[in-house]
């Protein structure tokens, strides 16, 4: 008995220092986008520097995963390249909530294809063309008679919803071209980064922050008469760059305690300096 | 007392064998209870005969004759590559190795064995599939043909102990009377041994397959995932197994799509179920 009193005693002791410190602790889960889990990783070791007390753990497995663990109560942040769909809201109002949405980053869609490829650039149209099966060999759009092998994310990627509704379908809602059905879906950009490597005839599209010297990023243009921009931050904060999205964060209801803290820590000069590193776009610019 | 022991570890090993019953049985009353309400909204023709797979397309489409035919395909290869290949290992370790080598073997199987698959799929990523691809001169690597043959490596281990097993168990009779008759070794294994040992052989390879049709992680990496209908080996397919681990992250709770994937899950389930039975027939034949 006494030793269960010494314990609670010892508790008590510990709650009060930390409230009287004003020191954060628990844990933070966070889950959702592949194209953010490197994004989110450099975010949580920063933050867990400043404060000690709170881990945070940062998986992947693609935006809809994010905003299902949302939905099902087992993570505190989905990080998601895409916005929360009306069905998804719903479900979360049957589970008493509603989502919050927070513009962490900007990303812009490389469009990738093998060094050796003669090909520098490519309007929208002609990337649509291609993705959905219209144009078949690089020949086509000005590249060595060579079939075209088409590399995309699985349905499970904000990345494969994003390139759909905006490249295939061009933003527009009468359109409803689908990826080819000979698309290689890829588990994850790593995947789609290495087939790129290694495979002269492969195209495919990833978050820029993801392009290495193994692979070469195309120049796109809005239509034939734009000029072609390359994707690299100052177009794509300048929105020059025609595919570029926002990087979001979720909560359940209006985030408190540890989790506000690290949004506010996203959100501040130092966590947007932490987005430029890992070769995102910050969404105000790096104070000086 | 001692009887009262003997009572008690009794009842215990039949309520741990009526446990695997009753979990394959819960197991497949929770698929059928979600598979089900599918195919009230998508009739069964539809499902097993449609040519195209857009489940989170508007209208969605959910046609998964691509996917038995790629699962299919795979296993089809996997089987030749891994049948041949594990029969002529088990005559050798069986009948013609000596027990130094015999040993050394044994264990190189096992290593075999235990390698994780996604491990065996990551290998066949950067080493099968650009050879694959340079081999045959395709477009890309990523095709049935490197899933069937990294699924025959998976499928070996199986089918080459449980062939030995039963290559050991041919009675020593058989062959010395054969050998008395003025057989070579040669002529008495392939005329004699393989004769007694064939339900055994058949055994193995079934079980072999029904591990081959139920492997994911390596499919889903060097495959490719194109839902299309395949012509040749060196076309790239998706597997059933792929599909519900590539999109069970992402599906909305409830959804018809979830509900398909469920209904996939039957199909596998009943596909591995006849040639899991197959094999326990031919098992038993074999011991009769």
């Amino acid at each position: 008995m006494k030793r269960i009193m010494t314990v609670c005693l010892f508790f008590l002791g510990l709650a009060g220092a930390v409230a009287a410190q004003g020191e954060l602790s628990g844990t933070i889960q966070i889950k959702g986008s592949d194209t953010m889990v490197n994004l989110g990783q450099a975010w949580a070791e920063a933050y867990s520097k400043a404060h000690p007390g709170v881990s945070v753990a940062v998986t992947g497995g693609g935006s809809g995963t994010g905003f299902s663990a949302l939905i099902g109560g087992t993570c505190d942040i989905a990080e998601t390249s895409r916005t929360i769909k009306e069905k998804e809201v719903a479900l979360a109002q049957q589970k008493g909530f509603t989502p919050v949405e927070f513009k962490v980053a900007m990303d812009g869609l490389a469009v990738v294809v093998h060094p050796d490829n003669p090909v520098d650039g490519l309007t929208i149209d002609q990337l649509a063309d291609i993705f959905t099966g219209r144009i078949t060999n690089w020949r086509e759009v000005g590249g060595k008679d060579l079939p075209i092998v088409l590399l995309s994310r699985e349905i499970n990627s904000g990345t494969h919803i994003y390139f759909k509704e905006h490249v295939l379908r061009k933003g527009r809602s009468d359109i409803f071209d689908e990826f080819s059905p000979m698309a290689l879906l890829m588990p994850s950009s790593q995947a789609i980064a290495e087939e790129t490597a290694q495979n002269e005839n492969a195209i495919g599209y990833y978050g820029m922050g993801y392009v290495s010297p193994a692979q070469k990023a195309l120049a796109v243009a809005k239509d034939a008469e734009s000029d072609y921009v390359p994707p690299d931050v100052a177009d794509v904060v300048s929105g020059r760059y025609p595919i570029s999205r926002p990087l979001l964060m979720y909560t359940p209801g209006e985030p408190a305690g540890a989790v506000k803290a690290f949004l506010d820590f996203v959100l501040s000069p130092e966590g947007q300096r932490i987005v430029e590193k890992v070769d995102f776009v910050p969404i105000r610019p790096a104070a000086e | 007392m001692r009887r009262l022991k003997e009572f008690l570890i009794e009842k215990l090993i039949l309520l741990s064998g009526i446990t695997v019953i009753v979990f394959v049985v819960l197991i497949f009353v929770f698929l059928l209870k979600e598979g089900v309400a599918f195919f009230k909204e998508v009739p069964l023709s539809d499902f097993l005969g449609g040519k195209y797979w857009y489940p989170i397309s508007e209208p969605p489409r959910f046609g998964i004759l691509p996917l038995i035919l790629g699962s299919l395909l795979v296993t089809l290869g996997a089987t030749v590559f891994a049948v041949i290949t594990s029969i002529c290992a088990a005559f050798y370790i069986a009948e013609v190795a000596p027990p130094r080598v015999r040993d050394v073997l044994k264990t190189g199987i096992e290593i075999l064995a235990s390698i994780p698959s996604v491990v065996l799929g990551f290998v066949g990523m950067v080493t099968l599939v650009p050879w694959v691809k340079s081999a045959f001169h395709v477009p890309t690597g990523l095709t049935a043909l490197s899933g069937a043959i990294m699924l025959g490596f998976m499928a070996m281990p199986t089918i080459i102990s449980i062939s030995e097993d039963a290559l050991a168990a041919v009675p020593r009779h058989f062959k010395e009377g054969s050998i008395a008759l003025g057989a070579t070794r040669w002529q008495t294994m392939y005329r004699v041994t393989i004769h007694a040992a064939k339900p055994g052989i058949f055994a193995a390879s079934m079980l072999g397959i029904g591990r081959v049709i139920g492997e994911t992680m390596a499919v889903m990496m060097i495959t490719g995932n194109a839902a299309v209908i395949p012509r040749t080996f060196l076309m790239p397919v998706r597997t059933l197994t792929a599909t519900i681990a590539a999109e069970m992250g992402e599906v909305v709770h409830g959804s018809t799509h979830y509900q398909s994937l469920f209904a996939i899950g039957i199909i596998l389930f009943l596909m591995t179920f006849v040639v899991n039975v197959t094999a326990d027939y031919f098992l038993h034949r074999a011991r009769d």
